[in-house]
């Protein structure tokens, strides 16, 4: 539902239904809408069954990737006697995405249920929740909802009487949006420095401590419990267009909307309807100009683009941009859109972990130059030197941190233009003080 | 027990240990969670800052000593994440979301209405009276709710310039 707003009509709820209502926080409440009957039903099925009925649904991660799940956990070696790993992405950060919080703050068990299936069929005795150091009540409610879920069994070494050990250890971030990175996720839960780690290996062959391990988004684990209990077709039904985009998908709304919130639809709802019917369109005298379907790391889109988009993987695609993790950032026509892009290739530059010079210096000198054409002190030539910059940063580090802030650059400067030419040209007043 | 240590301004101060007792069984009980002692890195340097309030170098080398790693391999970790303090800050520690979604949204505004009544008055510095530090954060993960802001360990949601004082007056 559309948090903190009611549910609207055009929304499916299904992961959002209880946000917003304490009751399901508790084991006793979980279990009185019907939580746990997914992770009993799958501890009965074999493994490799469940990893099937998971490949059938269609579910794609959530975290940005959009990777088909089940393909993932087949991917984990069988029996081969090492120890396995399930990780689960609670590292929220990506600039406009909110979800995952709610997921946590609302539905904890949602997330340990998902986990634990996805535990057992991968045969991961151990999941490590990596929650970001400033979700601060999100970690309260995920430890007692732990605490509560081995009192009742659902975890421990004998889950729920299956014979299976499951155990759930909360690992708290220090402040790294890198840490999002699965490979620098795994570093960080080794004790180290958060540097994403060159692939190959993937994770399914030695990930975090060395052994076989995936890693999945809150969002991607708390849909798996439904999978469960409701069967893969019913899920993949969830879809009004393309057949590989199935199930539901939440979308932080977030900018110059009336309703900011999270809401879950359908995936192929149309884009316009969640800007302008669920999240309230813009405020009154205003029109949409831009907007960001994915969270910072994806390309910018005109509101020419949005028009006919579908909000699924495809369909997004489609109109040039990427749904990355649906977080959606809503710029109206009073937004300066250089300033704006400087201000995301800020972040990038706080955030780079500065191993890949690339990375380091791109994101540094991009931001500088920004500065330059802000201060009004910018040149015709700062526009080629900006995409040139990018071109460097694009598919030529370790992880995509660099990429993801080349992308608002090279799409502003395509799409928007005439706002930079007017700073360069003086036409602009400068809104930040020469350096 | 203590033992001197140098700090990076030169002067020597007495470094009261951190892991003992109670605590130091707490660390113990998270041995068993990782296979390896080095994982219980993030988790001991929590505990450090909550029993500190920041991380200085002798903590470090505690820390180094009871996971069995060196004194600049906790360093380097330390100063990798930003939520660990390494220098003292105010008894309340602000941190203020400015990145893009909020920032469309009047974040700045609250930034420097922030650092107005807190008495912090740029970013990164404590009030004259100890009470504050703030600083800038990127994303704080609720962009939906602009401003929010943490201030210790609560996490407040559209945080306005209006807000501000009243928010602040809750902590001494």
């Amino acid at each position: 539902m559309g948090y903190p707003h009611p549910s609207h009509p055009k929304e499916t709820v299904l992961l959002s239904k209880y946000f917003g209502d304490p009751g399901a926080r508790t084991y006793a409440g979980w279990i009185e809408r019907g939580g746990y009957e997914g992770l009993r039903k799958a501890l009965a099925m074999p493994r490799a069954e469940v990893i099937e009925m998971v490949k059938q649904s269609g579910l794609r991660g959530r975290g940005g990737a959009g990777f088909p799940t089940g393909l993932k956990w087949s991917f984990m070696p069988k029996d081969e006697g090492k120890p396995h790993y399930l990780v689960c992405n609670a590292d929220e950060s990506e600039p406009g995405t909110f979800k995952d919080r709610e997921l946590l703050r609302w539905t904890p068990h949602a997330v340990i249920e998902g986990c634990a299936i996805a535990a057992y069929s991968i045969q991961a005795q151990t999941i490590y929740i990596y929650i970001r150091g400033e979700f601060t009540e999100p970690w309260r409610i995920m430890t007692k909802a732990v605490e509560e879920a081995y009192a009742h069994g659902a975890l421990g070494a004998n889950a729920f009487g299956s014979g299976t050990r499951i155990d759930v250890v909360l690992h708290r971030g220090a402040g790294a949006y890198i840490c999002g990175e699965e490979t620098a996720m795994m570093n960080s839960i080794e004790g180290k420095r958060g540097n994403p780690r060159i692939k190959p290996p993937f994770p399914a062959q030695a990930g975090v401590f060395g052994m076989p391990t995936t890693i999945n988004n809150v969002e991607t684990l708390s849909a798996v419990p439904h999978i469960l209990t409701r069967g893969a077709e019913w899920y993949k039904g969830l879809s009004l267009s393309s057949p590989k985009s199935t199930g539901t998908k939440l979308f932080s709304v977030c900018g110059h909307v009336q309703r900011p919130g999270n809401y879950e639809v359908t995936m192929g709802t149309p884009m316009r309807d969640l800007i302008f019917d669920m999240a309230g369109g813009m405020r009154p005298g205003r029109t949409l100009k831009a907007l960001i379907p994915g969270g910072s790391s994806v390309p910018i889109m005109t509101a020419a683009e949005v028009e006919g988009c579908a909000l699924d993987y495809e369909g997004i695609v489609a109109k040039g941009s990427m749904l990355g993790s649906g977080g959606v950032i809503v710029m109206d026509d009073s937004t300066d859109m250089v300033r704006t892009i400087w201000r995301y290739t800020r972040f990038y530059a706080h955030e780079s972990c500065a191993q890949c010079t690339q990375c380091r210096e791109g994101t540094a000198w991009t931001t500088k130059v920004l500065e330059r054409i802000l201060s009004g002190r910018g040149k015709q030539e700062d526009l080629q030197l900006l995409l040139d910059l990018a071109d460097n940063m694009t598919g030529k580090t370790i992880c995509v941190l660099s990429d993801s802030c080349a992308a608002p650059v090279v799409s502003g400067i395509q799409k928007f233009r005439e706002e930079f030419d007017a700073y360069i040209a003086g036409a602009r007043r400068p809104v930040l003080a020469a350096v | 027990m203590s033992h001197a240590a140098a700090q990076g301004d030169g002067t020597v101060t007495s470094h009261e240990k951190i892991f003992t007792g109670e605590r130091r069984a707490q660390l113990e009980a998270l041995f068993a969670k990782y296979p390896t002692r080095q994982a219980c890195l993030l988790p001991a340097l929590w505990m450090v800052q909550e029993a500190r309030g920041w991380i200085s170098e002798p903590a470090m080398a505690e820390v180094g000593e009871v996971l069995g790693v060196t004194p600049a391999f906790v360093r380097g970790v330390v100063t990798f994440y930003t939520m660990y303090h390494t220098h003292p800050v105010g008894r309340h520690f602000i941190q203020v979301c400015t990145t893009s979604p909020c920032g469309l949204c009047g974040a700045e505004e609250t930034m420097q209405a922030i650092l107005r009544e807190s008495g912090c008055g740029e970013l990164g510095a404590t009030s004259p009276d100890g009470r504050f530090t703030a600083i800038e954060v990127e994303c704080l993960g609720a962009c939906g709710f602009a401003t929010p802001i943490l201030v210790d360990d609560d996490f407040i949601e559209g945080v306005t310039p209006e807000r501000v004082p009243g928010i602040l007056a809750a902590y001494k």
